[in-house]
């Protein structure tokens, strides 16, 4: 598929920093470091030789563990209600449809910790639907790993709706009304035709969505609480683990940095540019 | 020193906090012009010599008892000013070593100041002005029926603790521990208050925390007394800092806190006198 041109860029771009002008190159060396040198000092202060012990803890191993998992799970709901939301948002008219995306991304904009609020007087023993959830089938969420898991995904869900429905608008409708015209039914055109067109920037935003959920900290510590295997995700364990013990918070911190940046650089060159 | 939580209280006493910086910058720039108000805090015929700011970082726990000696301190010696930053001990500890200009601390734990005494910061030794014991909070008029802590661990309760790292959470495993009993909550929460906003959100059936916190929540709690509480008591020691930007208002305050009044104060609000 690579054409000349492609190829010529690299070079292109070299030339192009040579030109960089001071005024423009300063301020972008200095935003660099200011992103670089905390994680720099989190490699400098952590404690490398006591870090065989802290990280072989089964504790550690338990907050990896279920911050994958309902990192992970966060994510595929999120694709399972996210993407139709996002299509539903580019693709169809409605009135108040504008308020609707706003508050689509108000999680985004929204402190965490409020989120976490938010989730309890919903969904708590005591919420506007928790407390009906509680009576007709006995189901309470906060304290429980689902709890983790609508938590993460309150937070991570925009950023995925956000991707995807920026993809569909950059994506030519032609080609569903084309099948449609060809007698495909709109959910036929949408399932063979809009998803395989908007893959990459579906991909792109289960990443976003998924490190966003791996991060996330105030709306789970306030929505689920904090259970050891249960409820306890890494930036809970890094959390409490600073107060007594910061060398602990340092190893932690240093696994989820680990995870964060091999998952970001594996996927990145693969999906994110090609959206 | 922010702490992610949920409570309006603590956007109030992140306010102050900010509020803490202006003050003490307020108080730099009343510093080099305090000729003029000694004089006149003299001519208004107070005892003492103190005026100008005085900012105390006090544990969350003690909140509603400080605020009020606060305005004591305020009418005892007019012309001052008393700033408040209220938070987690081990985050105002932090703060304080990081270099805050602080001229007064006081913590919830013994082992907390001692981060503070051992960095070099407070002028002279803490000392213990109260201490707290723990009460198990449950929903307002009891509907359980929790009548001890052994009751707690019955496995159809939804009972919260605070985590071991926070000094409400070392106590409540002392207290455990003194009684011979295994608890398994739902959660180990990251601070006293996050434990008793579970209980009074009626998210969780029972919390241990603090007698002066069941106190201050006033009806959405009720309180049961429980013996091994008095293995597990909290003293909470005060001290002036080395750098204090206002050395003698913050004697001042110490002294109050101490005092007959102050303890009255503080008594009324469920502490002990050590």
């Amino acid at each position: 598929m690579r054409k000349p041109d492609v190829m010529r860029r690299p070079h292109a771009a070299r030339t192009g920093a040579r030109m960089v002008p001071v005024p423009l190159l300063v301020p972008a060396l200095v935003g660099l470091a200011f992103l670089l040198l905390p994680l720099i000092a989190l490699l400098v202060r952590a404690p490398w030789r006591s870090l065989p012990d802290q990280l072989t803890s089964p504790e550690v191993w338990e907050a990896l563990r279920l911050s994958l998992v309902c990192a992970t799970s966060a994510t595929a709901l999120s694709l399972v209600v996210g993407v139709p939301l996002a299509w539903l948002l580019a693709r169809t008219e409605f009135p108040g449809r504008g308020v609707v995306r706003a508050l689509v991304t108000l999680p985004l904009v929204l402190p965490p910790v409020v989120g976490g609020v938010a989730l309890l007087l919903a969904f708590g023993r005591n919420g506007v639907i928790g407390q009906w959830l509680d009576a007709w089938f006995g189901i309470t969420l906060p304290f429980t790993t689902t709890g983790v898991i609508l938590a993460e995904t309150f937070v991570a869900m925009p950023f995925l709706v956000i991707s995807v429905e920026g993809t569909l608008r950059a994506a030519d409708p032609r080609f569903e009304e084309a099948a449609t015209t060809l007698g495909a039914s709109r959910f036929t055109a949408f399932r063979r035709v809009t998803l395989p067109l908007i893959a990459p920037g579906i991909a792109a935003g289960a990443v976003l969505a998924w490190a966003r959920a791996l991060g996330e900290f105030g709306a789970t510590i306030t929505f689920a609480g904090n259970f050891p295997g249960r409820t306890q995700t890494m930036p809970l364990a890094v959390y409490l683990a600073l107060q007594n013990d910061p060398a602990a918070a340092i190893a932690l911190s240093l696994v989820l940095l680990a995870v964060s940046i091999a998952v970001l650089a594996g996927l990145r060159d693969r999906w994110v540019r090609a959206s | 020193m922010t702490r992610s939580v949920c409570r309006t209280r603590r956007i109030r006493r992140s306010l102050r906090v900010s509020g803490a910086g202006a003050a003490t910058l307020l108080a730099l720039s009343a510093c080099s012009s305090s000729t003029g108000s000694q004089e006149e805090s003299g001519s208004a015929g107070s005892s003492s010599e103190v005026s100008g700011q005085v900012t105390v970082f006090a544990a969350a726990s003690l909140e509603e008892s400080f605020t009020a000696l606060g305005e004591e301190f305020e009418k005892r010696h007019p012309g001052t000013g008393v700033t408040f930053s209220f938070g987690g001990s081990d985050a105002l500890a932090a703060g304080i070593t990081s270099g805050a200009p602080a001229d007064v601390f006081a913590s919830a734990s013994p082992k907390t100041m001692a981060t503070v005494t051992d960095a070099g910061a407070t002028a002279g030794e803490p000392s213990t002005f109260v201490r707290n014991q723990l009460e198990i909070a449950t929903l307002p008029g009891n509907p359980e029926g929790i009548s001890s802590l052994e009751d707690l661990t019955s496995s159809s309760l939804k009972v919260v603790l605070c985590d071991k790292t926070v000094p409400c959470g070392t106590a409540a495993q002392r207290a455990l521990k003194a009684g011979g009993l295994e608890l398994t909550p739902v959660s180990y929460e990251q601070d006293v208050k996050a434990a008793l906003t579970k209980v009074e959100l009626n998210e969780a059936d029972a919390a241990v925390v603090y007698r002066t916190d069941v106190k201050a929540a006033g009806d959405k709690v009720t309180g049961v007394d429980f013996p091994e509480a008095a293995e597990a008591v909290n003293d909470y020691p005060i001290a002036v800092l080395k750098d204090a930007p206002n050395a003698s208002a913050a004697k001042a305050f110490v002294a109050l806190v101490k005092s007959a009044e102050g303890q009255r104060v503080l008594t009324d609000d469920g502490f002990r006198t050590p």
